[in-house]
């Protein structure tokens, strides 16, 4: 095997410019794959971690139904209190979840005793909030990241229109569920800057303030979002959790009176991924497609040059399955050449592209810091692609070597 | 016992309208350690025969035995093998592998066709290197030697196998008569010290001397035998 391969790779250095230039080829799809695959998965992940971490949890937890009206905010399809407090035991005693906070959601008038709009209020336990979502507190772009009774964290474009900073008394007045209406004044105790997607635009206040605006005697709970201890594991998380629910927990007519959602349920910007994921799956094809042709191509090209020298060494006896091995063998190094040069090259680009800092824009987030991590799955995923591509596109080349008749080789001119 | 027995033998090639007799009904026997030539001009059948032998081609009719094996029995995998084990071939255009240097191309049949332990591959590489008077140019790359160096690399990689039989079609006749003749004698000399048989063929007048048994080839048949001594008619 080892004069094989010396034989291969001294045939491509014999032509040298050719194996430069399909190795080049090769390199080039390479670079651009992983610096794809890195910058994309990259921005994916980033989005994935601010959604998630800043605003909706990993999952959530509602009553049946809430979600398809969550966008009126329905106070009757509230978790009451024993229900809440079932699910509490549930996802305290679960080693997955690393986090979980309660939420009563309502909608309201917000005023500066000037002007009046509407606003949309999370009530939340602080302390369990910013641990589900630890990137809320760094949303806060003005005041003091935390939440006590009577104040209130503003969302930058109402604080912006309605000119709040940090100590600015402001009323909230929500209708109740049984239809009353009732007001409370709160402080402004920081202002948060917005976030893309369902939830981004909310305000926050103390959950037992939403309860005392809400004239609940008992706090209900809207949803509940979970943060888990290993992100990879959603779905299994999800699966058990469902389980559990439909087994243990609260039953609504004989069926499970609450939904699980992930963060991809819950938020438009998972098609974006997905999008992400099918530009990348692309890509690919194309770096199969490039490495197919030009290894082919060379491979054919190496064979009809080398027609009298396969009738030679057919001729002193050597084995076809050897002179198909030796074809074989130097689309193989062309194949590992150009991927160990495009994952150095592209190690490099990637290098640059963190050194250089790319910032961005994500709808209201401003100047976000994209960092390129190149993964070493995609990396060794890519690397075999084009390796075992490049073996298959010698295939049908060196069969053919190998196959000649060393009479009619010989005789070619 | 003879080492080549032809008998019979004969190559026709057919298209559809018209068929071209290469060998008709050749009957020979060679024994082994013969100096042996086939002559005769162009198109009178020498590289056909030639490929015969070194089961290259197979006859259409009658039976070629080579060393104790009926050739045209064999399937292509197995005349590899046979030619591995029992063949060399020396060609007129000399057939280096350009990307190995001599040495490597010496080599190339211990390492791809007969397996060869290293130890003894590299004993065997420097008595041929020694024997073809090339041992100082083992580095060098086929390119960068002469056309007569190349023939006697060549004349080394045939032997180095210890095969019955070489068989070189052609071999001096891109070489100038003087290393032509130091070609020829060379061939002569590893038949003598190595007991293998050399056949080859030519249409070089001056080379034919050479030949202790000659074949006169004409039209595909065998119009004269000769053995230095003495002539019989086919």
């Amino acid at each position: 095997m080892r004069n094989l391969f010396k034989i291969a790779i001294r045939n491509l250095i014999r032509y040298q410019r050719r194996t430069l230039l399909t190795a080049s080829l090769i390199t080039i799809g390479v670079v651009f794959v992983l610096v794809f695959v890195s910058i994309s998965g990259s921005f994916k992940s980033l989005m994935i971690g601010q959604i998630t971490d800043s605003m909706m949890g990993h999952l959530q937890l509602h009553r049946k139904g809430y979600v398809a009206s969550i966008d009126n905010l329905p106070l009757n399809l509230n978790m009451k209190p024993e229900t809440y407090r079932k699910i509490e035991e549930m996802l305290a005693s679960d080693q997955d979840v690393a986090a979980f906070s309660p939420r009563l959601k309502f909608g309201g008038m917000f005023s500066n005793f000037i002007e009046t709009t509407n606003i949309r209020l999370n009530g939340i336990d602080p302390e369990a909030e910013f641990r589900t979502v630890p990137l809320l507190s760094a949303r806060v772009i003005e005041g003091r990241p935390t939440l006590g009774r009577g104040e209130i964290l503003v969302p930058a474009l109402l604080a912006k229109g309605m000119k709040l900073r940090p100590g600015d008394p402001v009323v909230v007045v929500a209708t109740n569920a049984d239809g009353s209406v009732n007001g409370m004044q709160f402080i402004v105790s920081g202002i948060l800057e917005s976030a893309t997607g369902p939830g981004g635009r909310d305000g926050y206040v103390h959950i037992g303030d939403a309860a005392e605006v809400l004239r609940m005697t008992e706090v209900e709970v809207s949803e509940i979002a979970v943060r888990i201890e290993d992100f990879s594991g959603l779905p299994e998380v999800m699966t058990r959790l469902r389980q559990n629910i439909r087994d243990d927990g609260p039953q609504q007519k004989g069926q499970a009176a609450l939904e699980v959602h992930s963060w991809e349920d819950l938020s438009p910007f998972f098609n974006i991924a997905r999008m992400i994921d099918v530009m990348t799956l692309f890509i690919r094809v194309m770096l199969i497609a490039i490495v197919l042709i030009s290894i082919m191509n060379v491979m054919v090209m190496a064979v009809y040059e080398r027609i009298r020298e396969i009738g030679t060494i057919a001729a002193i006896g050597t084995p076809p399955g050897k002179i198909r091995s030796m074809f074989i063998l130097e689309g193989f190094c062309m194949g590992v050449f150009g991927a160990a040069a495009g994952v150095g090259i592209g190690a490099a680009v990637i290098a640059l592209v963190n050194l250089i800092g790319i910032r961005f824009n994500f709808g209201q987030q401003k100047g976000l810091l994209l960092k390129a991590v190149l993964d070493p799955l995609d990396l060794m995923v890519v690397s075999a692609i084009v390796v075992a591509v490049a073996v298959l596109a010698s295939l049908q080349p060196a069969v053919k070597a190998s196959r000649m008749e060393p009479i009619d080789a010989l005789r070619h001119v | 016992m003879a080492l080549i027995t032809a008998s019979g033998v004969s190559k026709e090639y057919r298209t559809e309208e018209v068929t071209v007799y290469a060998l008709r009904e050749l009957h020979f026997d060679i024994e082994p350690a013969s100096f042996v030539s086939f002559v005769g001009p162009s198109g009178s059948g020498k590289t056909t025969l030639l490929n015969m032998l070194g089961c290259l081609d197979k006859p259409t009719a009658g039976t070629l035995t080579v060393a104790g094996t009926e050739v045209a029995a064999l399937n292509r995998k197995e005349s590899a093998a046979f030619r591995g084990k029992h063949l060399g071939f020396i060609f007129q255009d000399f057939n280096m592998i350009p990307v190995l240097t001599v040495s490597e191309n010496i080599e190339y049949p211990l390492i791809m066709v007969q397996n060869v332990a290293p130890r003894e591959r590299r004993e065997r590489i420097s008595r041929m290197l020694e024997a073809v008077g090339m041992a100082d140019q083992g580095g060098k790359y086929p390119h960068q030697i002469s056309g007569g160096q190349k023939q006697r690399v060549a004349i080394a990689r045939a032997l180095v196998t210890n095969p019955a039989l070489v068989l070189a079609d052609e071999p001096t006749a891109n070489l100038d008569s003087q290393t032509a003749y130091a070609v020829i004698g060379l061939m002569k000399k590893m038949r003598d010290e190595m007991g293998t048989t050399f056949i080859f063929s030519t249409h070089d007048t001056k080379i034919v001397g050479e030949a202790e048994v000659l074949f006169r080839l004409v039209d595909g048949r065998l119009a004269e035998k000769e053995v230095k001594g003495g002539t019989t008619h086919a």
